[in-house]
Order: C-alpha cells, then sequence, then structure tokens
C-alpha cells in the first residue's frame, strides 16, 4: 500500500513520519506548484473554495507518482471540508485513477475513536505502538511551531532576510529526516539558535495579527507566502492559529494541552454570539484579542466564498472601529498575479506605519 | 405586505405591538408559523414588500460583497423594515431545523451580521433555532420570544402550537403544486391563479427556497418556465420519505439540510420517468451549493441537467435564452424519443 495525502504547510512532515511510524509506505506528494494548481483548477468544480483545488491537484500528483491510497479528513459541518473527501473521490474516479481513500472522520464522542481509526490504518501495529507514534509526531509538530514562530519574530528584526528563509528551509528539510525525539530537539534548538544570532537592525517593526481560515494561514502556496513578504517589509506577524492549537482541539478535543479557544470566545463577544463553523469565530475573537494587546493591524486571509470567514468579515467592521485597529480582508483564489496581492499589502503597512509615526509625534508632543 | 395606512402609525400608537418580518431567506418556509405565533400572541406582523430593486440595491450597499445575493436581500428587506414603526425585528439565528444537520454558517451569523452593519436598528428578536442536538433548547427559546408578549407560559406554549398547524396546513397547499410563496398567498386570503396551461413538459426545479420563490432573485423562473409550457416539478411536492431515502444512497450523509434535500429530489427526479429535465438555481458564492451542485451532475447522469447560477445581476434575457435552448432540447428529446441524439448537459 503506496500511501499518499494532501498538503496543508508543513504538515506534510509530520503526516509522513506518522505514517511512518504506522510501518505504511508514504508518498509525499510534490510541492505545491502552478501546476498542481492548475489541475486542481481543471478539475474541482468551478465554485469551491481554493483548499479542494489543491486538495485535488495534490492527490493527482500523488497518485502520478504511485500512490495507491489517499489519506483525508473528514467532518460534520456546516462548513464545506466535511465534504471534501467525497466529492474529491468521486472526481478522482471520474478521471480515471484506481485508488483506495481512507477518510479520518473527526471524533463524534470521544477520543479512542481516532486511536482506533489510526491503529486501524496501520498494519500489524499495536496500540502502543500507535501511541508512541501519536507521541513522537506530536512532540515533532511542537518543534516545527517553534521553529516557525522564531522565524516569524527574527524575520521582522534582522536585517539579513534571505539567511532567516534558509534557515527556515533547512531546518525543516533537517526536520523531516529525523525519527528519534533527541533528533528532533537539536535541529528545533540549532534552527532557533541561528536564528537568534542573525545580524539586526534598528528600524521600527510593525506588529500585524494574521487571522482567518486554517488552510489559507498554513500554506504558504495558498496565500503567496504572506508571512515572508510581511517580514521582508520588518513586519512581525502573529497569527491567530498555530498547528499545535489545530490539532489540539479538533482532532484530540483539547486532551494534549491546555485550550485558549474559551478565552478567545470570550473575547468574540459581543460581535459573534455564537460559533459559525470553520474559523469564523476565532477570526473575530483573536481580531479582538490583538487590537487589545496594541497590535498595529489585523489581516484576514481566506479563501473565496469561505461560509465562516465572510461571516466574520461581515462583523469585521464594527470590531475595527469600536476596538479602533485597522483590519484588512484578503481572499484567494484561482488567480494567481501576486503583484496585486502584495500592492495592497504594502499599501496597508504603508498605512500603519504612517498612523504608528503619527501616534508617536502624538505622544513626543503632549511631553514636550 | 406593508398597508398604506401603516406608514402613518406612530411608534407605540395602539396597545399592539408590532413585529417586523423581513421577507427573505426562511420567510419562505415559516412564515407562516411565524407570523401565527406573534400574531396569536397579541402583536401585529409586519412583512416588508416583495424584494424590489430598491431592497436589493440597499441590501448590496449594506452587506459584503462576498456573501451570497439572498443575504443581500435580506439585508434589504431589514433595511426596509428599520423605517417602519415597528417594536420588534424578528431575525432568528437559524442553525438548524433537523438532528445533526446545518443550514449554512452564514445563517448562523446573521443577528451578529446585522447588528454590526446596519445602524438604529429597532430591538432585535434573535431566536436561536437550533434542533442539532435536542428540542429543549428551542423549548427555551420559543419561551424567551413569547415572554416579550405575555407572561402566561401556557399561553405562550398554545400560540405555538396552533401556530404549528398552521404551517402544517400551508404545506399542505405546496404539496398540491403550488410553490411555497403562493402557498403562503393563499394561506392569507389573497387567491393566486392555477396554471392550468396545457403542458407538454415536466420539469424539476431544484434550488433553495428562498432563491427560488422569490421573484426578484430568481427572475422569476417558475413563471417563467410555466408559460413556456412546462409544469414545474418543485422538491415541497415530493415525498418527504422517499427523498431522503434517496440521499441516504450516497455513501456520506448530507448534513446541510437543504442540500441533502436537493440530492434526494434530484435523484427522484433522475429515476422519475415523467421528468423530461431538471434545473438548478444556485446561487453565486453559495458553499453547499458548490458541492451539492457537482454531487448532482456526476449522480443523474442521463437525465438533462442545467445548472443556473444567480447573482444581483439583471440580464434576464441571458436567462431566458439558456431556458428556451433547454426546453427546445427537452421537446426535440421528446420526439425522437428513446433517441440519444442529444447531450443530456444543458
Amino acid at each position: 500500500m503506496q500511501i499518499t495525502f494532501p498538503h496543508m504547510g508543513n504538515v506534510h512532515i509530520a503526516i509522513k513520519s506518522l505514517l511512518e511510524k504506522l510501518k505504511l509506505d508514504v508518498v509525499t506528494p510534490p510541492p505545491i506548484t502552478q501546476k498542481t494548481l492548475t489541475m486542481g483548477i481543471k478539475y474541482a468544480p468551478e465554485f469551491a473554495c481554493l483548499p479542494l483545488k489543491i486538495n485535488i491537484g495534490n492527490f493527482i500528483e500523488g497518485l502520478e507518482n504511485g500512490a495507491d491510497t489517499i489519506i483525508m479528513a473528514g467532518g460534520w459541518g456546516p462548513c464545506r471540508f466535511g465534504y471534501y473527501a467525497q466529492v474529491e473521490r468521486d472526481i478522482l474516479q471520474a478521471l480515471g485513477y484506481r485508488f483506495k481513500m481512507i477518510i479520518l472522520e473527526a471524533p463524534d464522542s470521544n477520543i479512542s475513536e481516532l486511536f482506533n481509526q489510526v491503529k486501524d490504518l496501520g498494519e500489524n501495529v499495536t496500540f502502543w505502538e500507535v501511541l508512541k507514534a501519536v507521541k513522537f509526531v506530536w512532540h515533532q509538530i511542537n518543534a516545527i511551531d517553534q521553529m516557525e514562530k522564531a522565524y516569524e519574530y527574527h524575520l521582522a528584526y534582522t536585517s539579513d532576510k534571505e539567511s532567516a528563509d534558509k534557515i527556515l528551509s533547512t531546518g525543516l528539510a533537517a526536520l523531516d529526516n529525523c525519527f528519534h525525539k533527541k533528533d528532533v530537539d537539536r535541529v528545533c534548538s540549532d534552527t532557533v539558535t541561528s536564528l537568534e544570532n542573525l545580524p539586526r537592525h534598528n528600524k521600527p517593526v510593525l506588529k500585524v495579527g494574521l487571522v482567518g481560515e486554517v488552510y489559507t494561514i498554513l500554506e504558504p502556496a495558498c496565500n503567496f507566502n504572506i508571512i515572508r513578504f510581511l517580514g521582508h517589509m520588518n513586519v512581525e506577524v502573529t497569527r491567530s492559529i498555530y498547528l499545535p492549537d489545530w490539532v489540539n482541539d479538533h482532532l484530540f478535543k483539547g486532551m494534549l494541552k491546555k485550550s485558549n479557544r474559551k478565552e478567545v470566545y470570550k473575547q468574540a463577544a459581543p460581535y459573534l454570539n455564537y460559533w459559525v463553523g470553520g474559523h469564523g469565530r476565532e477570526t473575530v475573537g483573536c481580531t479582538v484579542g490583538f487590537a487589545r494587546r496594541d497590535f498595529d493591524g489585523v489581516i484576514q486571509i481566506g479563501p473565496l466564498t469561505c461560509m465562516p470567514e465572510i461571516v466574520a468579515q461581515s462583523v469585521l467592521q464594527r470590531v475595527s472601529e469600536e476596538e479602533r485597529i485597522p483590519c484588512m480582508t484578503l481572499y484567494f483564489d484561482e488567480h494567481s498575479g501576486a503583484a496585486g496581492v502584495y500592492t495592497r499589502l504594502e499599501a496597508f503597512i504603508d498605512m500603519l506605519e504612517r498612523k504608528a509615526a503619527a501616534g508617536l509625534n502624538i505622544i513626543s508632543g503632549r511631553i514636550n | 405586505m406593508i398597508k398604506a395606512d401603516s406608514r402613518v402609525r406612530k411608534k407605540g400608537a395602539g396597545k399592539l405591538k408590532r413585529v417586523g418580518i423581513p421577507r427573505g431567506l426562511f420567510f419562505y418556509y415559516y412564515y407562516p408559523l411565524w407570523k401565527s405565533f406573534f400574531v396569536n400572541l397579541g402583536a401585529q406582523v409586519i412583512t416588508s414588500a416583495p424584494t424590489n430593486c430598491l431592497t436589493v440595491q440597499q441590501g448590496i450597499d449594506s452587506m459584503v460583497d462576498e456573501s451570497c445575493f439572498p443575504i443581500k436581500v435580506y439585508f434589504g428587506h431589514i433595511k426596509e423594515l428599520c423605517r417602519e414603526p415597528i417594536d420588534y425585528l424578528f431575525v432568528p439565528r437559524i442553525v438548524s431545523v433537523e438532528r445533526r444537520s446545518y443550514i449554512c454558517p452564514k445563517f448562523m451569523g446573521i443577528p451578529d451580521m446585522v447588528r454590526a452593519r446596519i445602524k438604529d436598528l429597532p430591538p432585535l428578536i434573535d431566536t436561536i433555532i437550533d434542533y442539532s442536538r435536542d428540542n429543549k433548547m428551542m423549548d427555551n427559546e420559543i419561551l424567551k420570544a413569547g415572554k416579550l408578549f405575555t407572561s402566561k407560559i401556557s399561553r405562550i406554549r398554545d400560540a405555538y402550537q396552533a401556530a404549528y398547524k398552521e404551517l402544517q396546513f400551508c404545506k399542505a397547499l405546496a404539496g398540491q403544486g403550488y410553490t411555497m410563496a403562493e402557498a403562503i398567498n393563499l394561506w392569507e386570503g389573497i387567491p393566486q391563479p392555477r396554471f392550468n396551461c396545457d403542458t407538454h413538459l415536466t420539469v424539476g426545479l431544484l434550488g433553495h427556497g428562498y432563491s427560488l420563490y422569490d421573484q426578484n432573485i430568481s427572475m422569476n423562473i417558475i413563471d417563467r418556465l410555466r408559460s413556456m409550457g412546462c409544469k414545474v416539478v418543485l422538491p415541497e411536492e415530493l415525498d418527504k420519505q422517499a427523498i431522503e431515502s434517496r440521499a441516504a444512497l450516497l455513501p456520506k450523509r448530507i448534513f446541510w439540510t437543504l442540500g441533502r434535500k436537493m440530492v434526494g429530489s434530484a435523484l427522484y427526479m433522475a429515476q422519475s420517468q415523467d421528468i423530461d429535465g431538471i434545473i438548478y438555481v444556485a446561487c453565486f458564492g453559495c458553499g453547499p451549493d458548490s458541492m451539492v451542485g457537482e454531487i448532482i451532475e456526476r449522480k443523474i447522469a442521463g437525465k438533462p441537467y442545467m445548472l443556473i447560477t444567480v447573482d444581483e445581476h439583471t440580464g434576464e434575457a441571458g436567462l431566458v435564452t439558456r431556458l428556451e435552448a433547454f426546453c427546445d432540447m427537452l421537446k426535440r428529446r421528446r420526439i425522437r424519443n428513446g433517441a440519444d441524439h442529444f447531450s443530456p448537459h444543458g
């Protein structure tokens, strides 16, 4: 059994090592390129959201590289993601691919369902081995997260942006080849240290919150690598969603670590008082949180026609007025013109810079 | 419909409390229930006028561009009602109308979106309609809404029971070949003409009620088809259990109530010999429709099928041309009975 899976940022490192620990042959789909997207666009329904299109591209490339099994997550709505796997299977079968699709449904009631699904997936693995695999992967996920966080922070403050990019990509590549906890720790701390040792500039750094739909935030190919672009403009980006939180909240129902979701929901009121599927409520709650922690601005990103994000977007204007924080919404779809997106981001950052500069003047004016 | 004299009356005049119900979204599924409930509790119910250019314009102005058309229209209706002397505006948060199924995330955020985007709102009655887990919460929500008008719990319960019967009556009318919009008019005592022209084609028409039955959103597609000599079969006319059993053939249960109804109806219609073709009216940017439309297209091979996407564009000629072409194709298929000379896809 040759198994393939969809990309989502750097998650492929974790999925690959999980499947390998379950003694499965893994075909990691090639990194997302324009070709991936083109194939996805060609075969996916026109009005489906972007992640589905990219998934289809990943699967086709994975199947063409020799995979015969696809692993995909499910869900029970109301977000469209829950029905992705079904539509994707139909599309690929109609294209003539022969494969088996394993759909991991999010546990409805208790956590052992997920463990059993994972166990059934593996060949001749004991429950103990599954537990060990999950533990290792959780460790790896946290390492990825630490490296990404360090990168996002230091990228804004360093004058040597290219080296920062290089350090992260080498670090992630090294992490991909780790099989022991010790190696993971070493790669992680090495990467973080070299990022810390980069030369610094002393220009002002803006703090921007990045909120929105999880796939768009985690997958650079889906958002024109917005975090790197902002970092190169001396903007420190803090995200509303980090990988471990997402895994913890959505796959393990908050069993792996303490969840801050309740806090976020509290902040979302009174702007958004009910869950709306996807990450709509988190988007609003985190925007309020960023505003109260004196961030300079918030950027909301999501795939075009994402339902929960539209709900969030339509209340963000009120949040922006009442919490006094500039907000911008960017939707991503099939268009591939990065320049248009970058121009808008530059304009937004320029505006934030001026606002910050004006704010400083007012304060100094008062002191004098 | 707004009566002429209602505009003259000042707020608070008379003893009756006035509740505004926007003529959009689930109005076409539940209006008889909502109206009777409030009327039984001694309130006066005011609805906005049927969707017109002004409604659309105001809706587009007040809602984000990325939203789907019916939501924008709903905002237009709310804007219109805001100008009326009403004490409450009924904007329910419709999460789920049956177990483990949802409508759409946007429906779940409606009261918050309305509060965020429309200024000078009257007090909202934002009843949470959520049957996804149990009926207990719904009981509380009904009592909460009713307590605005009376303190007697038994009276609220009676009002709801009676209102529910009215809804059943109205749905029974819709089962007889009337659209829900016509059934609501009949229920309100407005006579409706019966379309008895000699029909030579039968077309299954699918789509969310709030876009199909709103003459502006659907560009009057039902009457257009009828005047082209088609008998229009709507999901409301089909047997509910038959729909469910067809929808259950899919490997995974569809967790959108309307989506499942559409897929079930489409599969049912695809097998029915009487139905010549199926038209699906989808809204641009509708999340569930983007999936459901695809599923239907793949599952009903062999039956002519056309997907029409509507949004705020006003070019009706384009729609008419497509309908005519589709009907022409169906007619020719009928003449050459059994011959597969014509592509089954419109």
